[in-house]
């Protein structure tokens, strides 16, 4: 590739700290909080997770390109970032698995990619200064444009992102004869967590994330899974009294990402932004009963406040599992009902599969009820 | 697939596998190390993956830790075992910290913001008879580490760091540099087919020929990912070489993939310095990014550091008094793991001084790229431009080149002329001690004896010397180490020979020729000298083997036991002299030889040689140590080592060598080193010393059985009452026809074989059968030089005790003798130094 063909372009972000890079196709202004992940490999079931939606990734992976992209590895039907910036994007990419290329693959979702970045020095402020907008665009320096966009932005923090990316219609996953039947509220939901229950022989209902509780229980589910998801956990205010309502009626539920942060607002918790949040697949997470550790895949900029002793305000729930790097909680059960939330992925994808027996476990209490 | 590990340039992390691909192969790993049961501790695992379909399969697993856990700790900056040895005593993993970020527990698994390649060094050029093609037999002797941003400024760096001559990934100037026959696209095809030391190089010439990606791939089987990053590289070249003018950002783009001054230099037919002005000016600098395991997740204050031309750097200086250390960079024969001692050693002598210690080395294996040896590491190729633009930034009081053998030391005129302080020894008094004209001089202002010897540029003059010196001579070009193209000539043809064969002659690279001194003793002194002007011997060390085998790989023993007083003394007072003409600031090496009553200087250094951590082992006292500490101006005398210790047991030291692995490689010894380690053992008698260490070279001796002797005429009378001994112990003496006539005339029994080409049973047959415990053998001469090779490979072959001169065969019958006569014994190295002082 030669310089004619690159584009040179910025980051500003909100605090005024501007990286240069390039770009290969000229880009629209593009606004969004920056995050940054340190997974190593998995680039595309990154750019595709909807718990990424609204936020532009910075890879610390300094190569990110070299597989390609395939069809089967996507975590939904489209990419869902809304720039990326690598340090560098290859130019050719093998596997055998391999369709096609990760840049044009981007470019035809209209995704930004800035590359040529100081990817350590970006990640390095975030996790210094914490999370913060972002506004990528074409030239040396920002225009004026990209500034007032910048300023226009809102914050993360208050933005129901869920309900955006939620399914528009309820569809139906798995084999139809499966013995099991588990409702999904899709608050962004990953095809792998659909996949393992298809796996673990379950048909599954996904129900838009503004479904009532009347209309998901008229289903006939043996369990309720709430997903992952984007945005504010807080700001998805109708969610609580669903879970609540759900849950009265003794069905199991397991709650993933967003989900684990919406059954801890249900009993009484509060959540709170992180600086800047669990990003990547190898995040150490303690057991609190009996002591051992998993690796976990993780992403989120939100927590559920609270420690190994419990959850401030939510008596009925106890602390299952911390987070060792900095203590935060990583999951949650009910004292009396069958309902138990991880804040990390079970499902990996892109990340270690240290945690997917909490499937199984979710399915032991399925079938327990069930009989 | 199919080369060993350790012979493949290996890159982290995987650069061509999907997740799903990397934590099925992660599942598989922890499934395995379950079932096996690995309850605590390190754990290797090999796969290989199908590149068509994705088929996984598990080559091996190690329950323990192996050659690429060091690479791997290395490589993420998390010690595995460090971290295996507390799980080994029973913490968990999350019960200790991550040493690097300190704040978060080890439980986790690092992941990499860099790319990080690591690349073998070979050593066939000392094995011209072994089979150079790669395969599941590991053969290469070290390796080189680089960290870069991207795969192609890794590989580039690592490529560079090798120490080979290229300046990064650059051919060779002839097809047979890059082990070609000649220049043809065949030639190309044929050898890419065939994994070598040089196919990288190979590579790079039929991209620029215009082969495919797709056929070299099909041709060498090398991922088309990789094949792609080095065509960007080709293509970076081509573009830069025909600019109009290299602007900053042109030149900027290059240095980021990293090329190295040199490299652009060479491609607009430029000088070094040239680049590196024009980037200085144009303030194109590298940054200096730390490995922190987390990739920046976390805050981390461990300065464990690589270059990059990247934005932002790190590590800052301290503002501390600090000293650069530049270590030695890739093991290879004749300059391996001694030096690294030498630097550690230096590394935590100034530490306690309070210096702020500052390392540079390259070499992934050692303990000096340990991110905890030093304050602050800077894993970087030991080249000129690296090492100036660290110096450059650290401003350190000096830097210290005399302890990282000749890596650094073929830096110091540069670095000097480059405004950089050398700590030590003066760059001058080093240049003296290579320079044969120089040097020969100050010889003579001392009253010492030197062979008769001279230097030559071209290989008339070369004729000329040796004629006028006198056969036999020992030719070997200037500044090397280990003996490289080192060889003994008899006669004017065999000289002419070397030239065609061996070496190249020129101006810029003269060769030294010296009368070479048969059947002398050669003997090594160590010695420390300090800026006041002191002297201290650190060691006498007696060569087992004559002169004539390098001094690398002949056994010695410290103290001498076969040297007269008087000879003794006249060395040290030589070494004395020598360090203080030659203003010495911390370690000197000398070589001498003694024939008929006469000592001989044959070869001083003033820097710390192979032996260091020999004598410093023998005697007890941290030489390297003490070199760093007068370097940094204290005096002998403050420091309180002012007398030399002679021990009162004896160290013998023993090569170690590689032969078994290089089929076809005749272990006769020689001028040019081949050995790739040591062994020293201890006792409180030479036989019993030697013994041990005969055991520990794993050519344990034998206490009983039959002694199979074989020498050339030269010899016989020598081995005569070495056999005799043999034949007294116990031993059944065997010979072959002419050794056993002249044994038998003797009054030694000795039954007589048959010579390989004389039939059956002959001398081979008995090796093969397990018939014989020792083989005494020397070299019987051209024509018969095929049946005794075919001897000493089935030795080595089918593990049989050989010796291959005299006096090791003399020293073998010590040993054995020794080892008959008493119990073996334990005495740590503490109980037998219980009584020497150490200085503080």
């Amino acid at each position: 590739m030669t310089d004619r063909e690159l584009h040179p372009g910025f980051l500003l972000l909100e605090d005024g700290t501007l990286f240069r890079g390039v770009f290969r196709t000229p880009p629209v202004i593009t606004v969004a909080e920056v995050v940054f992940t340190t997974n190593m490999s998995g680039y595309q079931e990154v750019f595709t997770d909807p718990s990424y939606r609204g936020q532009i990734v910075v890879m610390t992976a300094p190569m990110i390109g070299n597989y390609g992209v395939n069809a089967s590895d996507p975590e939904s039907a489209r990419p869902q970032v809304a720039g990326v910036i690598v340090r560098e994007l290859s130019n050719s990419y093998s596997n055998w698995r391999a369709e096609g290329d990760l840049g044009s693959w981007l470019s035809d979702a209209q995704i930004p990619i800035l590359e040529e970045v100081d990817t350590r020095r970006l990640t390095k402020h975030l996790r210094t200064i914490g999370s913060m907008t972002g506004v990528m665009g074409l030239g040396d320096e920002p225009s004026a444009e990209a500034i007032a966009a910048l300023e226009a932005c809102p914050s993360m923090e208050g933005l129901d992102l869920a309900t955006r990316v939620t399914t528009g219609e309820r569809y139906t996953w798995g084999n139809p004869d499966a013995p099991y039947h588990i409702v999904a509220y899709d608050y962004g939901i990953k095809r792998n967590i659909l996949r393992l229950f298809d796996e673990n022989g379950c048909r599954i209902t996904v129900l838009p994330a503004e479904t009532s509780a009347e209309d998901a229980l008229a289903l006939a589910p043996d369990g309720v899974f709430l997903s992952n998801g984007p945005g504010d956990p807080a700001a998805v205010t109708y969610a609580p009294a669903t879970v609540r309502a759900i849950a009265a009626q003794g069905v199991p539920i397991f709650g993933i990402c967003l989900g684990h942060q919406i059954l801890g607002l249900t009993f009484g918790g509060e959540t709170i932004k992180m600086s800047y949040g669990h990003r990547g697949g190898n995040q150490p997470v303690k057991e609190v009963g009996s002591g051992r550790v998993l690796i976990t895949s993780q992403n989120h900029g939100f927590a559920v406040k609270g420690d190994e002793d419990g959850v401030p305000g939510a008596p009925e729930l106890e602390v299952t599992h911390v987070n060792l790097n900095d203590g935060t909680v990583e999951g949650l059960k009910h004292r009396d009902l069958p309902i138990f939330s991880v804040q990390y992925h079970p499902e990996a994808a892109p990340g270690p599969h240290d945690a997917r027996p909490l499937f199984e476990e979710f399915l032991a209490t399925v079938r327990t009820r069930k009989g | 697939m199919g080369v060993h590990t350790g012979d493949s340039i290996t890159v982290a992390p995987a650069m061509t596998l999907t997740d799903r691909e990397y934590q099925d192969m992660r599942d598989a790993a922890v499934a395995i190390i379950r079932e096996v049961g690995v309850e605590a501790g390190g754990c290797n695992i090999q796969f290989a993956v199908n590149p068509l379909d994705g088929e996984m399969l598990v080559i091996e697993m190690n329950p323990r830790v192996s050659r690429s856990s060091a690479l791997a700790s290395k490589a993420t900056g998390f010690p595995i075992a460090r971290i295996g040895a507390k799980l080994a005593v029973g913490y968990r993993l999350d019960e200790i910290p991550n040493d690097i970020t300190k704040t978060t527990p080890a439980s986790f698994e690092p992941v990499l913001d860099y790319v990080v390649v690591k690349i073998p060094r070979f050593a066939f050029e000392k094995f011209p008879n072994a089979d150079p093609r790669l395969t599941t037999q590991m053969k290469s002797v070290g390796e080189a580490m680089a960290i870069g941003r991207t795969f192609k400024e890794a590989f580039q760096k690592g490529l560079r760091a090798l120490e080979n001559g290229r300046s990064g990934w650059t051919v060779g100037s002839r097809p047979l540099d890059d082990r070609l026959p000649d220049d043809s696209v065949e030639a190309l095809r044929g050898a890419l087919r065939q994994p070598t030391p040089e196919r990288i190089y190979q590579v790079k010439r039929a991209l620029e020929r215009g082969l495919s990606i797709a056929e070299v791939h099909e041709l060498s089987a090398i991922d088309p990912w990789f094949l792609g990053q080095m065509q960007e590289l080709v293509d970076a070249e081509r573009a830069y070489a025909t600019r109009e003018s290299t602007d900053a950002r042109a030149l900027r783009r290059m240095k980021r993939m990293g090329f190295s001054d040199r490299q652009l230099a060479d491609l607009r037919d430029e000088t070094e310095a040239d680049v590196r002005e024009r980037r200085w000016a144009l303030d194109i600098r590298p940054s200096y990014k730390m490995v922190d395991t987390c990739a920046g997740e976390f805050p981390s204050e461990t300065p464990y550091l690589y270059s990059s031309y990247d934005e932002e750097s790190e590590g800052p200086r301290s503002g501390r008094r600090s000293v650069v250390i530049l270590g030695s960079g890739p093991n290879r024969i004749g300059q391996g793991v001694e030096f690294d001692y030498c630097c550690v050693r230096a590394v935590m002598a100034l530490r306690e001084q309070g210096y702020e210690a500052i390392m540079v080395n390259s070499n992934p294996e050692t303990v000096s790229t340990d991110y905890d040896t030093s304050d602050k590491l800077y894993f970087e190729p030991l080249t000129l431009e690296d090492v100036l633009e660290i110096v450059d930034r650290e401003k350190p009081e000096g830097v210290i080149v005399q302890l990282g053998g000749q890596t650094p030391l073929k830096l110091t005129r540069a670095l000097e002329a480059a405004g950089v302080r050398i700590l030590g020894t003066s760059p001058d008094s080093i240049d003296i001690a290579e320079d044969r004209r120089r040097f020969d001089k100050i010889a003579r202002e001392l009253g010492l004896q030197q062979p008769p010897n001279g230097t030559a540029t071209s290989v008339a003059e070369a004729l000329e010397a040796a004629e006028r010196i006198g056969y036999p001579v020992l030719v070997r070009p200037s500044y090397v180490l280990g003996g490289r193209a080192m060889q003994i000539c008899y006669d004017p043809e065999s000289l002419d020979g070397y030239f065609a064969t061996a070496a190249r002659v020129s101006e810029e690279k003269p060769v030294l020729i010296d009368r070479f001194l048969e059947d002398a003793f050669e003997v090594d002194v160590d010695a420390i000298a300090d800026s006041a002007g002191t002297v201290v011997i650190g060691g006498v060390m007696q060569h087992i083997e004559d002169a004539g085998i390098h001094s690398g790989d002949s056994a010695c023993v410290l103290p001498p036991y076969l040297i007269g007083e008087k000879d003794l003394q006249a060395m040290r007072e030589q070494t004395v002299a020598l360090a203080k003409a030659l203003k010495v600031v911390g370690l000197i090496n000398v070589q001498y030889a003694i024939k008929d009553g006469v000592v001989y200087v044959l070869e001083v250094n003033p820097r710390a040689s192979r032996t260091i951590p020999f004598v410093s082992k023998a005697i007890g006292v941290p030489l390297a140590s003490l070199a760093a500490r007068v370097m940094m101006g204290e005096t002998l005398v403050d420091i309180g080592f002012t007398e030399e210790i002679v021990p009162p047991y004896v160290c013998v030291k023993e090569a170690v060598f590689p032969f078994s692995k290089f089929q076809g490689t005749d272990p006769v010894l020689g001028p040019e080193m081949r050995s790739t380690g040591e062994v020293m053992g201890i006792s409180d008698s030479f036989g019993a010393s030697f013994a041990k260490a005969q055991l520990s070279a794993s050519n344990g001796l034998p206490l009983e059985g039959r002694i199979l002797i074989t020498v050339n005429d030269h010899d016989k009378a020598t081995v005569t009452p070495i056999a005799r001994r043999f034949h007294e112990m116990g031993f059944e003496v065997v010979a072959t026809s002419g050794t056993s006539r002249f044994l038998k005339a003797r009054g030694i029994p000795a039954s007589s074989v048959f010579k390989v080409h004389e039939g059956r049973p002959n001398c081979h047959d008995l090796i093969v059968n397990g018939d014989v415990q020792l083989l005494i053998n020397t070299p019987l001469g051209k024509h018969a030089q095929w049946d005794d090779y075919v001897l000493r490979q089935a030795a080595i072959r089918h593990h049989v005790p050989y010796t291959t001169t005299m006096s090791a065969a003399s020293a073998a019958s010590d040993a054995i003798l020794s080892l008959r006569s008493r119990r073996a014994t334990v005495k740590t190295l503490q109980e037998w130094q219980a009584d020497i002082v150490v200085p503080a």
